[in-house]
């Protein structure tokens, strides 16, 4: 079903993980655009880019003793993390590495943000950075319970943790339309790990830009590049869990996949614009007190098909 | 590759450990201690099974445990450094030694 | 090639548990003990348990995220910006560690191992999958209620308040009196 890509796929798969996240960020400018009653030109997609030589050549700002070592460390594992986390997603008919875990890889990689972005607050000694960095795990404690119950649900139907098994047990129906729960609780988990939309509580105004507020130059670059890269590895991952991979009519598996990836993500940055910031100590007693129980019971009906013969 | 070396990578964890736990005065640094000890049955209880039973499932029944302890002993030993300070503005060991005989 | 792997994670891991205890930043020592702790993990799936291996490198994130907040909450100098020892009994601990693991190296190299018995199951996560949820069923149990008791238990020694606290003394007081209110507004 799911072949090992060739040895250029190492490269190719961070190009287009990136592709996507510029698309992402092309919808968020023109749906800024709109909001703003600017007029939306052919650019108005690539303004955002403008950032980019912005950043890379502006002079790093530092504060007195800064922990460099962990700072740096923290603020290249999350785009790393996101880029790691791609590999066992399967593009079409193709994956980089078809782990026989791919569901606990992808949880792993997703986890490493955490301790990346916890460095990133903890590094520039200062104290609304690091107030965002305990905010991200907080709300990590939050959303991570669920989301796993979520990745998990999936994964007990097709009776395989591996990528390429879960999107092919889909060949009669999405797994999106008899686990909804799950499907939900997912997406909201991408929106909480990619730290955007309601869930950007860690880079709250409040505490003037939190996480960001103190990065500067190729850290903020990095960082930033970072939460929309997982944005895109996550609404990829939705596509082999929940939407049936690349399977689709007429057109070949990779456009089936590219298409349903970009859908994912049309729908999470028009919510992310759509939802107002939620706090992390609300979040927690929704994520523990509602939808544990909801995603428990939503991992049971697939449990209970599987146990009644319905393979 | 051979289980001696796996095991000797075990016993550097395991002693590396000890005199964490054995040397710290924070609770919390003797926890990392402790944390590094079970790294080591870990890795040990992961080569006895590759090396020794591979067919037989109760060796990662031992990995799965140890794992738990590490939870287990995460959770309680926070719990108990939270109620210890809460009470008393105490986070090391040489301060609460009441019971000591 | 597997040798190779072997000593790229070994080296880490053990220099990393080294410094954990050398380390003046307790932020850096907790992350010292993860990057040990994650190669622990890559042990593990070079030996041929992929999924013992990620969950361990998944669990230890987090868990290593969390002693982090803790360690900043506790320790007096979190970031080890003023150099100070927090150690007592260091030679002796030394002593004690150094003949631990001669005491362990001596017995990895006199204990006569058995021959390999067997060879490893194709999958090796329905293995153990299989064994928690069959002949292992009691061992999977009482880790279970282990976790809930633990649960249980470090959540009454840590929390400060109990129901009358958020009730009042009838147990009548809706919604509750917290210091931080909830999401579902209990």
């Amino acid at each position: 079903m799911v072949d090992a890509a060739p040895w250029w796929a190492v490269v190719t798969a961070p190009v287009l993980l990136a592709a996507f996240a510029l698309c992402a960020i092309g919808y968020d400018a023109v749906l800024a655009a709109r909001e703003a009653a600017r007029p939306i030109r052919m650019t108005t997609p690539a303004r955002p880019l403008l950032e980019v030589p912005r950043l890379l050549v502006s002079q790093p700002r530092r504060l007195p003793a800064p922990d460099a070592l962990l700072w740096r460390t923290g603020v290249i594992t999350v785009p790393v993390a996101a880029v790691l986390s791609t590999a066992v997603i399967p593009f079409g008919h193709v994956v980089v590495a078809d782990l026989p875990v791919g569901v606990v890889w992808f949880n792993a990689m997703e986890v490493l943000t955490w301790a990346g972005l916890w460095m990133a607050g903890w590094g520039p000694n200062a104290v609304f950075s690091l107030v965002g960095g305990y905010r991200y795990v907080a709300q990590g404690l939050a959303y991570e319970l669920p989301l796993m119950f979520a990745l998990m649900t999936p994964a007990i139907r097709a009776q395989s943790l591996r990528v390429g098994d879960i999107a092919a047990a889909q060949s009669q129906v999405w797994f999106a339309v008899w686990m909804p729960v799950a499907f939900v609780v997912y997406l909201a988990g991408v929106l909480a790990f990619s730290f955007l939309g309601p869930f950007s509580y860690p880079v709250g105004q409040d505490i003037a830009g939190g996480l960001l507020g103190e990065a500067s130059g190729v850290d903020r670059l990095l960082l930033s590049a970072g939460r929309w890269l997982l944005l895109a590895a996550g609404s990829a991952m939705a596509v082999p869990l929940f939407l049936g991979g690349g399977a689709g009519p007429v057109l070949p598996a990779w456009t089936w996949s590219a298409i349903k990836t970009l859908a994912v993500l049309a729908l999470l940055v028009w919510v992310r614009r759509r939802l107002p910031v939620i706090r992390a100590d609300r979040y927690v007693e929704l994520a523990w007190v509602v939808l544990i129980p909801l995603t428990v019971l939503q991992a049971l009906v697939p449990a209970l098909v599987v146990l009644g013969g319905g393979r | 590759m051979t289980l001696h070396l796996f095991l000797l990578l075990a016993a550097g964890l395991f002693a590396i450990g000890v005199y964490g736990a054995l040397s710290q005065q924070s609770i919390v640094m003797i926890m990392m201690g402790i944390e590094l000890m079970i790294g080591g049955v870990i890795v040990a209880a992961a080569a006895f099974w590759s090396f020794l039973a591979p067919a037989a499932a109760s060796g990662q029944v031992i990995v799965v445990a140890a794992v738990v302890a590490m939870a287990v002993e995460m959770a309680m030993g926070f719990a108990v450094t939270t109620a210890i300070f809460r009470a008393r503005r105490v986070d090391t060991t040489d301060l609460a030694e009441d019971l000591k005989g | 090639m597997e040798m190779a792997v072997f000593w790229v994670l070994a080296v880490p891991a053990l220099a990393g548990g080294v410094l954990v205890f050398r380390c003046g930043s307790m932020a850096r020592a907790t992350f010292a003990l993860l990057s040990s702790l994650i190669c622990v993990g890559g042990e593990v799936v070079l030996l041929g348990l992929p999924y013992l291996g990620v969950v361990i490198i998944l669990m230890m994130v987090m868990e290593m995220v969390v002693m982090a907040v803790f360690m900043i909450a506790y320790m007096m100098n979190p970031a080890g910006l003023t150099p100070m020892s927090m150690v007592h009994n260091k030679r002796g601990s030394a002593v004690i560690s150094v003949a631990v693991f001669v005491a362990l190296a001596a017995g990895i190299f006199l204990v006569p191992w058995p021959r390999r018995a067997g060879s490893p199951p194709p999958d090796t996560t329905f293995q153990v999958g299989v064994s928690l949820m069959g002949g292992q069923m009691l061992t999977m149990i009482t880790l279970g209620f282990v976790l809930l008791a633990t649960m249980v238990g470090a959540t009454v020694l840590a929390t400060r308040r109990g129901r009358y606290d958020r009730f009042g003394d009838d147990l009548d007081r809706r919604p509750a009196h917290d210091p931080a209110g909830g999401g579902v507004g209990r």
